[in-house]
């Protein structure tokens, strides 16, 4: 992996796993670099989202290590994983908002059970990050009264509200128009401005994937095949990169 | 080969739910026993699972006395023996009925109920958020689940015994003519308070095992829209299995030398 002397947040070292009979990851690595947005790319049903869940210490590998912050998730027991959570946001494909629970109480969850904010600070935390997502008006609005982006912001509310080190972002832009998927890209650039911290990005969206990435990895067939800075992944001389960026039916990845 | 592979596969999915079920009832009581109860939610849960099922438990256990003072007065007019009628229907309801028909209607109720929201919240990936954010789904979700079960199995029992013999003392008085002294009297000579808390001990086991059952069966869904009916449709089936079964274990405990 590249990444020369930057300094490291996470990494997936030689991780394999498999749901069953199927290896989803064989042999993975990848470095997160500190205070960089990485986003990572591949086919569908490549595997991303289980780095995510890997990174966030959901799943496990059968295999290899997962460190994150300088712990390394694979030997430790869930309630100290708990503990490095705390440290880690990770935003859902669909928000995962409590669909019990206003936007607002949503996006209080993770102070009011982890922190001991009184209720005023809780609340104007939770207003400033509304607002920083452009929802300030929606705090008492129940999930399923909002929009695909809309639902999708408050996730990032959610996911920034407690200020992580690493913020992780599945899919941040699936399923949205270009217009919404532009105001998506832009939150996300102006929430890193803000707030700071390492970003792991999910997508698909290459224009979107170029207008936020410092780093991009892409994922095929189980392993990170390409690891660079965005520009030298545009110029990528790997025919797999070339032909996963141009979309072509034609070339090494099997349709 | 193939029976084997079976029996084996069966063998195996036997132990490893019996496994779950078992980890998450101890994660739960764990939590319960640390005093980690989110105090809010369980009241809210009171509400929900307990206060609105009273209506079906009072309608299922007045009909239940009545039905057992029909037959019972029928016989005993018959035979002369009016004066026992109370007794049958108080003996009945507190030791067995009240009890255990109450908690199978709370498993029709509200053991589905909670299979249906966590299977919501599973295939909604909501479970999942919650423990990305370090919350542990168990004491957010089960434990003010269980402690609302624990609080309100007891009390709509003790509302279904009371109904229960309500019910069978108007039937004993309108279709027997056995006044409601005589009724009341039989009553108070079959039963006793340890009868009436040997009742109640049972509903804190049936009340674990709704919503045990109920929260499991919720977390394990799998599959999407179907996973949730099949898991609120199986955590009915097996908590009305296990309340049948314990409640024979726990009488034969409690009753059987009396």
């Amino acid at each position: 992996m590249s990444g020369g002397a930057a300094k490291i947040v996470a990494r997936l070292d030689n991780a394999t796993l498999a749901f069953g009979e199927r290896i989803v990851l064989k042999d993975c690595s990848l470095d997160i670099v500190d205070g960089a947005i990485t986003c990572i790319i591949g086919l569908s049903g490549a595997g991303k989202s289980t780095i995510l869940r890997l990174l966030d210490g959901l799943i496990l590998p059968q295999s290899g290590h997962v460190y994150v912050l300088g712990n390394d998730l694979c030997h430790m027991k869930e309630e100290r994983i708990n503990e490095v959570r705390r440290k880690i946001s990770l935003s859902f494909q669909f928000a995962a908002l409590l669909d019990s629970l206003t936007v607002g109480e949503n996006v209080a969850l993770p102070l009011r059970e982890r922190t001991h904010l009184s209720r005023a600070e809780i609340q104007s935390t939770v207003t400033d990050a509304l607002d920083s997502v452009g929802l300030a008006h929606a705090y008492d609005d129940l999930p399923n009264e909002l929009s695909g982006g809309m639902l999708k912001r408050a996730g990032f509310a959610r996911a920034i509200v407690t200020r992580p080190e690493l913020i992780l972002y599945d899919e941040p832009t699936t399923g949205l128009d270009p217009i919404v998927t532009n105001l998506i890209t832009e939150t996300i650039l102006k929430l890193r401005a803000k707030f700071g911290g390492t970003a792991v990005v999910i997508s698909h969206d290459l224009p979107s994937i170029f207008a936020m990435s410092d780093y991009i990895a892409m994922l095929f067939e189980g392993a990170i095949i390409a690891y660079d800075t965005a520009e030298r992944i545009r110029n990528s001389s790997n025919p797999i990169v070339q032909q996963f960026l141009q979309g072509s039916e034609t070339g090494p990845i099997p349709i | 080969m193939k029976v084997l592979d079976r029996v084996g596969q069966a063998t195996n999915g036997f132990f490893d739910y019996a496994g779950g079920l078992a980890l998450l009832t101890g994660e739960s009581l764990g939590f319960l026993f640390r005093l980690r109860v989110r105090v809010e939610e369980t009241v809210a849960q009171c509400a929900l699972l307990g206060v609105q099922s009273l209506i079906i438990v009072l309608l299922t256990s007045l009909f239940t006395g009545m039905v057992i003072s029909l037959e019972s007065s029928q016989q005993a007019v018959a035979y002369g023996f009016s004066s026992f009628v109370g007794g049958a229907v108080a003996y009945g309801a507190v030791r067995e009925l009240g009890p255990m028909l109450t908690a199978v209607v709370v498993a029709g109720r509200v053991g589905a109920a909670i299979a249906a929201e966590l299977g919501s919240m599973v295939v909604t990936e909501q479970i999942e958020a919650l423990r990305s954010m370090g919350l542990e789904p168990a004491r957010f979700l089960v434990v003010p689940r269980l402690v609302a079960l624990l609080i309100m199995l007891p009390l709509l029992t003790i509302f279904a015994d009371v109904v229960s013999i309500l019910g069978g003392a108007w039937i004993a008085q309108t279709y027997a003519h056995i006044p409601y002294a005589d009724f009341m009297s039989s009553v108070r000579q079959a039963i006793d308070f340890s009868d009436i808390l040997k009742g109640l001990l049972k509903t804190f086991v049936f009340a674990t095992i709704i919503a045990m059952v109920g929260a499991y069966q919720g977390l394990s869904t799998r599959g999407g829209a179907a996973g949730v009916g099949k898991a609120t449709t199986f955590s009915v089936v097996l908590a009305i299995i296990l309340i049948f079964m314990s409640n024979f274990v726990l009488s034969f405990l409690l009753f059987g030398s009396s």
